[in-house]
């Protein structure tokens, strides 16, 4: 197949099978649908890798730029009318505004400006496009293949709600085409038009519910990400104005930094929008209202994964000027705070929803530096955190529905309570935080290209606090989950059988790319970064095997249970000399019975979010502030 | 390059030595505190006797976590005296320790939950200064290798006054000597019911306290790493600094796990923005 082709199909396909959602009204139909869908995007993804290994950055040339950009243009009109019919409804201005804009900004710039614009090539693929499609192709479709087992019972357990599923899976694959249409598209209004879309579709998806709370959440991060996009838009407009034709991504970052800054730092904003730095992180957190999958999807391979992939493509623009420095700076700060407020949040999906916003903010520090070590670094942790934090919701997600709890709290004993699925987030958490998984790996390859840059200690040593506070909210709730209790039964009878499927690939994948990371690195990413800044960061050959031999170390370990040893004498945990029962009963003063119950430290006095978000918001609207600040100075001088 | 000499010989004779120091440990303390002491071989004694014990458990997974415990100490141990990447040692540290934590929550008891809670502060407490320590030492001879920093004829402790200072300051955790021996301690002098360890005994509970001396050899390792241009002031200087912190053990109570947390921070944070600003404007930072 032609490459062309391919990339046209992996845009229009999952289009495709969102059409036929409208039409599955059955289990069973979707359930298939669903299922081959996934199968031939996981397939096709992974086809696409191979054909085009080895061979660079490839420019496609072949479909025509001018009835393409009109057909986009008319769609992101209807999206605006769309959207602003229904903030009149809702009431909500802030995003009416946005909107209108928004709309005249892009009005204006088709009837000024569209007609002179050129772009040779549309779509392009390289290394990095590849493993965001990798991302995409393979985790949010599994997601999808989830969604079939947990919006079943999600809708069997609340009847109370209208079963809009055939949207819901309509959505998410809508969703995916327009992923993959933004890492492949080269011709700026094209990332735009897709960026558009996924703005949309996370909207659709947060308010699935209907209820206040979702639809509240919804414009909330609506507006967010609208904001984004007026950003976005002027992008364009100042690139037509002044930017001598330039309208495609690669002809953007071979302009320079003359031209490119402006454009490059109004893109930036938007990323961080969508990225869900501070000050914008409330959208993610509130995103938590709808059905876990979707928080999954927006985590990992959608959504917030956009934002930080046009950081990282832009990167080269922001090395070494102050911009990328304070770009760098707002993503290490949202990094130290969102941790912090981590810690605080007894909520697991709030935990997540920090850590991510945490994750982030440590790739956009990454982009900002924007040196090749950088670089290496930043795609590294968007592909393990990608995996991690998918299988870790996926696992929240099955545990809500059978304890009925998304409070960390209540998962204590998981292990003896759901064995499997306690398994698999052990494994989720040590890959987030834990030598040699993929984040720590990571973490580390941001250390060192942190101290090879001028100042670069400033950011090494918000990373070392912020990494420290990362380990503590972890273990505890990694504690949490292996405690073994004596008086629990296993509750975890059969789990659905995509849930399971999409589970156990998970946990496979989290260990696999620990493995083969090192062949990801020379295949993959040294050749990306060797087009694109002569260099090349790698581990040495020692680390690689140290990092080897302690995965085959964690991996054996609990084999160990495996070999027959002679039961040791039980005695029951120390209470200060109480007659206790099994089950954990003692007698308090006055002769009651109270049960052992044992929580986690939250620290809210210290790590609340009450103080710290208000902080973080301030910091980084003002740091922002100084990032456009200084952009502007910086054009009006050059 | 990795020396896998010198990681077995760590492997062999750092229990030795840490089992000696950790005597030497309490004959000082005792005659601190006026009185005679054991004999310096008695942690030895104390360790057989609990080999010798029946092994008793909450359950079955509290020994697995024991023993992944002292495996990834041993590794961590091995990995430096190997002249390993000093940051992959960290790591591999940090590892080691929540196998520790999480053999406390496994147990499912108040009082080794509450010890393991502490224990992650501790660790989080003392995490970010051990790491800087690390930047710092990259700072100071361009390199992660331990043996590239161990063989530097760079005065490291000249350059790394404050990171010094402030890892010794977070050694005292590490060590588990008073003021900061929030989780768990080493002497009676603090606590009854012990922390971390509380449902540990017998073998397990010996194995804890084997991995303790490996770690103590460890961290005086680490110690070394600052003047490692002259082997004989090194050696010194590890001395005194433990002697030190035995002084600092006898002479002050257990403190809150606040300021232990807060103090830690702060001296993390002044000591090496000071110091690594110094060396960046100074020398020009790393080439």
């Amino acid at each position: 197949m032609q490459l062309a082709q391919l990339l046209l199909f992996l845009i229009l396909f999952p289009l495709i099978t969102a059409v036929f959602m409208f039409f599955a009204k059955k289990d069973m139909e979707r359930a298939w649908i669903v299922k081959l869908s996934a199968l031939v995007i996981g397939i096709v993804s992974v086809y696409l890798l191979i054909s085009t290994y080895d061979k660079g950055a490839l420019l496609v040339s072949a479909i025509p730029s001018e009835p393409v950009t009109l057909i986009m243009f008319i769609i992101e009109m209807l999206i605006a009318v769309f959207i602003l019919y229904l903030g009149i409804v809702h009431k909500k201005y802030i995003v009416v505004a946005l909107i209108l804009v928004q709309s005249v900004m892009m009005l204006y710039f088709e009837l000024v400006y569209a007609h002179s614009v050129e772009v040779s090539s549309n779509l392009f693929i390289d290394e990095f496009s590849n493993i965001m499609a990798l991302i995409i192709g393979i985790i949010g479709s599994l997601i999808c293949v989830y969604s079939l087992g947990y919006m079943k019972f999600f809708h069997e357990h609340h009847p109370e709600m209208p079963d809009k599923r055939t949207t819901f899976f309509f959505v998410m694959f809508v969703f995916i085409a327009a992923m993959f249409g933004l890492v492949f598209s080269n011709n700026i209004l094209w990332v735009y038009f897709f960026w558009e879309v996924t703005t949309l579709c996370s909207f659709l998806l947060i308010g699935y519910t209907k209820t206040e709370e979702a639809t509240n959440n919804a414009f909330n991060a609506l507006w967010m990400n609208l904001l984004g996009g007026v950003a976005f838009a002027g992008a364009i407009i100042y690139l037509a104005m002044f930017g001598n034709g330039v309208m495609g991504l690669d002809t953007l970052l071979a302009s320079g930094k003359v031209i490119a800054l402006i454009p490059a730092a109004l893109i930036g904003f938007a990323g961080l929008t969508k990225a869900a730095q501070l000050p914008f992180s409330s959208w993610l957190v509130g995103a938590m209202v709808a059905p876990t999958p979707v928080s999954a999807l927006l985590h990992s391979s959608t959504m917030v994964k956009a934002g930080v992939y046009i950081l990282v493509r832009l990167a080269p623009i922001f090395q070494a000027t102050f911009t990328g420095y304070v770009l760098a700076m707002i993503g290490a700060l949202t990094f130290l705070i969102a941790s912090g407020i981590a810690v605080s949040q007894s909520n697991a999906k709030r935990v997540l929803a920090y850590s991510t916003i945490a994750n982030l903010g440590l790739v956009v520090a990454c982009a900002g530096i924007g040196t090749y070590e950088a670089i290496w670094a930043a795609i590294l942790l968007i592909v393990f955190h990608a995996i991690s934090k998918s299988l870790l919701f996926l696992s929240v997600g099955t545990v809500e529905h059978r304890i009925k709890s998304r409070e960390i709290d209540d998962m204590n004993g998981l292990i003896v309570r759901m064995p499997k699925i306690a398994a698999m987030m052990v494994i989720g958490i040590a890959g987030m935080f834990l030598a040699p998984f993929g984040m720590l790996i990571s973490k580390w390859a941001a250390i060192k290209a942190f101290i090879d840059v001028p100042y670069g200690f400033v950011f090494v040593i918000i990373l070392a606090f912020g990494s420290a506070i990362t380990l503590f909210f972890w273990a505890k709730w990694m504690g949490k989950i292996i405690t073994v209790t004596s008086d629990s039964k296993n509750i975890e009878g059969e789990v659905d059988h995509s849930e399971w499927t999409a589970l156990t690939s998970l946990a496979g994948l989290s260990l696999i790319t620990t493995l083969v990371f090192p062949l990801l690195s020379t295949k993959l990413l040294e050749p990306f970064l060797m087009a694109n800044y002569g260099h090349v960061a790698q581990l040495s050959q020692d680390n690689i095997i140290i990092m080897i031999l302690m995965l085959l170390l964690l991996v054996i370990m609990p084999l160990s249970i495996l070999i027959p040893q002679r039961k040791h004498k039980h005695v029951s945990p120390y209470m200060g000399g109480r007659t206790t029962t099994t089950d954990m009963r003692f007698s308090g003063s006055l002769g009651v019975q109270k049960k052992t119950v044992l929580s986690n430290y939250y620290l809210h006095e210290y790590f609340g979010e009450a103080k710290l978000r208000p902080a973080g918001i301030w910091l980084c609207s003002a740091l922002i502030c100084i990032m456009f600040a200084a952009t502007a100075l910086r054009g009006v001088i050059l | 390059m990795i020396n896998i000499v010198w990681g077995i010989v760590f492997v062999l004779v750092a229990p030795l030595v840490g089992g000696l120091i950790a005597g030497i440990d309490r004959k000082i303390t005792a005659r601190m505190q006026g009185r005679v002491g054991p004999s310096i071989l008695q942690p030895f004694y104390d360790v057989g006797k609990l080999f010798e014990k029946e092994q008793t458990v909450v359950n079955e997974t509290q020994t697995f976590y024991a023993i992944c415990y002292i495996i990834f100490m041993i590794f961590t141990g091995a990995l430096f005296f190997a002249s390993g990447d000093l940051l992959l040692v960290i790591f591999a540290l940090t590892l080691a320790q929540i196998f520790l934590v999480l053999g406390a929550f496994a147990a499912n008891s108040p009082y080794s939950y509450v010890g393991a809670e502490r224990e992650l502060l501790q660790i989080m407490a003392y995490e970010p200064m051990v790491i800087l320590t690390a930047v710092g030492m990259y700072v100071a001879t361009k390199s992660f290798n331990v043996s590239d920093i161990a063989a530097t004829t760079t005065p490291v402790i000249l350059l790394l006054p404050g990171i010094f200072l402030g890892f010794i300051y977070v050694l005292t955790i590490k060590l588990r000597k008073s003021p900061f021996d929030i989780s768990t301690s080493h002497h009676a002098h603090q606590e009854i019911v012990k922390g971390v360890t509380t449902e540990y005994s017998g073998p397990s509970l010996g194995l804890i306290e084997i991995t303790h001396w490996y770690e103590t050899v460890f961290l005086l390792g680490f110690v070394y790493l600052f003047f490692g241009f002259n082997p004989l002031i090194g050696v010194a200087a590890v001395i005194v600094i433990y002697l030190l912190e035995i002084l600092v053990d006898n002479t002050n109570a257990r403190v809150k796990w606040q300021f232990m947390v807060k103090s830690s921070w702060l001296i993390a944070a002044v000591v090496s923005v000071v110091n690594l600003a110094a060396l960046y404007f100074l020398f020009g930072g790393v080439s």
